[in-house]
């Protein structure tokens, strides 16, 4: 299969069927197509209000990763407890020999 | 009304169980909808054990009502999600372990929007919650059952959590009080993450004492959150009545006029007249930025949700569905069936804001626009200690009258989010109804001024009477 990562970037900015798809698609949601033309309109209302952020001038304004500054975090080295194998376990709904069971990768 | 001290002295000596037990008689017959899950057998059991040995924590045998997506070891967890229905957390959250060191009693689990997402508590798996003070309204959201639980008598405090206005939201729809703290004073450690640059558990309460007396019990350092804040003072209780004489109160501009409602804004007005008759001044200030605060909150907090829900599939926890296909079929089945539309939306929206050609679009610019939000902050607290706003711009609206329509619903947190933009403290306080439903006044604290918020707060509610009313219900 064939993976695209980059959204074909349209020049009217408006979110399409075969969008909503796609997005779906990198989000790992299968989405069913009655539900489609929904998520357009409200994707594409919710976008059209997010352009207003667009009129802020940025240029020379730096990104606010967190918030509150933070100086590395060092820890001693030192092991300490962690969850048993079987708690680690104990909520997934299917497992075998001890290992979560996970579906075919390839 | 009780304030958790008092509760805590009149249980002493075999009144914890009686008491507890009246309230799980009180929730199995509320129309409230605010638990989710009782954790009877085991609350009971430990309020047992209090009555024959109470100790000295300062809330032994006290019950404590927990939101859903904080994580209580033994008893489920589940975000209010499909998803993650049946999930059963082998570790407390930080928080919930300082309580239980303090004797508190875990006594179950509230309602909330799906994994926090909302403003009305409408998106829960469990159906709406509703509002103590008018069943036909909803309480507020995110965390809608922990404010509806301590509103309608069912709990006496509770914990939420707050992202763009998830605790003080419903503490201000209910008429209660709730604390947003600053970003990094409260561990997240055990929060099942939203949008993990943004919230904070917060408490919500009847009185601002019992605010304070739950912040010295949460708040403090944790090295297992590494945004968890160095040492920092949490004493919150030491202070607290030495009233707002000389204080000054900013009032943003941007936070009245057009689109809040004329009772809302004339109760606010009338609680910052009230602290200036306490000795408090208040000036003009600008949040200019203001407008642009929802539209780089919901960017940011769709894009991290986006990245945080990712690790629902199925392998660990959570729902599991049909037999497995491939991967990439497997996990999308399980995510269309076990999250909501609302979740949905928001992690669709959040890995289109992430995808390679709109990144710098959406998501860089909404962090560059958070920097101007936070910058805005700091200059108005070179000028005054504290800010006041309504909490939210209207009362309470009606179960299902916004939920269709997603950015009417967001528009409600206009005065929510850039609290949690900015990294601030805040509080909700009851300032007065708009008929029989609360209204909430929003002070507003530089980084680390809990104190000056809750000291400013405590004034205000003991010269006013609005949290000594219950609702009917109750």
């Amino acid at each position: 299969m064939r993976i695209a990562l980059q959204m074909a970037v349209s020049e009217d900015d408006m979110i399409t069927r075969e969008d909503v798809e796609h997005i779906g698609w990198l989000a790992s949601i299968k989405i069913e197509d009655e539900e489609k033309d929904e998520l357009v309109k409200h994707f594409n209302s919710i976008l059209d209000y997010f352009h207003q952020l667009d009129e802020v001038d940025t240029d020379q304004v730096e990104p606010t990763y967190r918030v509150v500054d933070l100086d590395n975090i060092f820890r001693e080295d030192k092991a300490f407890g962690s969850l048993t194998q079987e708690q680690a376990l104990q909520n997934a709904p299917r497992r075998e020999n001890g290992y979560f069971k996970s579906p075919r990768i390839v | 009304m009780i304030m958790l001290s008092q509760l805590r002295d009149e249980l002493r000596g075999a009144g914890s169980e009686e008491y507890l037990a009246g309230l799980f008689e009180k929730i199995k017959r509320s129309r409230i909808n605010g638990f989710t899950t009782l954790a009877e057998e085991s609350a009971l059991e430990e309020a047992r054990k209090y009555d024959r040995n109470p100790g000295n924590g300062r809330l032994a045998g006290v019950p404590i009502a927990i939101k859903e997506c904080i994580s209580t070891r033994g008893i489920e967890t589940n975000c209010s999600s499909n998803i993650l229905r049946g999930y059963i957390p082998p570790y407390d959250a930080h928080v919930i372990e300082r309580l239980k060191a303090e004797g508190a009693i875990i006594m179950g689990k509230t309602n909330m929007d799906e994994f926090a997402m909302g403003t009305s508590t409408e998106t829960s798996c469990f159906g709406p919650t509703r509002n103590p003070w008018d069943t036909d309204c909803v309480p507020g959201g995110s965390s809608g059952g922990s404010a509806a639980v301590v509103a309608g008598g069912e709990a006496p405090a509770a914990l939420g959590s707050d992202t763009g206005g998830s605790v003080r939201c419903p503490a201000s729809f209910c008429g209660i009080v709730g604390l947003k703290p600053t970003y990094g004073l409260v561990s997240r450690y055990g929060l099942v993450a939203y949008a993990n640059s943004l919230e904070q558990i917060g408490p919500l309460t009847h009185t601002v004492q019992d605010t304070a007396l739950l912040m010295e019990i949460i708040a403090g350092h944790d090295p297992r959150d590494s945004t968890s804040a160095g040492l920092k003072s949490c004493s919150f209780l030491a202070g607290l009545h030495d009233g707002v004489s000389g204080m000054k109160i900013g009032i943003p501009g941007e936070y009245f006029g057009e689109g809040v409602d004329e009772r809302v804004e004339k109760a606010v007005w009338d609680g910052i007249h009230t602290l200036e008759g306490l000795g408090a001044t208040w000036q003009a200030v600008s949040l200019p930025h203001t407008r642009y605060a929802l539209a780089a909150y919901y960017v940011v907090a769709m894009s991290e949700a986006s990245s945080n829900l990712a690790r629902f599939d199925g392998l660990r926890y959570g729902l599991r569905v049909g037999e497995d296909k491939d991967w990439h079929t497997t996990f999308s089945a399980i995510r269309a069936q076990g999250f909501g539309p609302e979740v949905k939306r928001r992690v669709l929206l959040g890995t289109y804001a992430l995808s390679a050609g709109y990144y710098g679009r959406y998501y860089l610019k909404a962090l560059k626009v958070r920097t101007l939000i936070k910058q805005d902050f700091l200059r108005a607290f070179q000028q005054v200690d504290v800010l006041a706003s309504p909490t939210m711009p209207i009362p309470a609206f009606r179960i299902g009258e916004r939920i269709n329509d997603p950015l009417s619903l967001y528009m409600a947190d206009v005065f929510t989010v850039p609290i949690n933009l900015a990294g601030v403290p805040a509080i909700s306080v009851p300032c007065g109804f708009a008929g029989r439903l609360p209204i909430g006044l929003q002070l507003i604290g530089p980084h680390f001024g809990e104190a000056t918020v809750m000291k400013a707060a405590q004034a205000f509610e003991a010269a006013t009477a609005y949290h000594e009313r219950s609702p009917e219900v109750a």
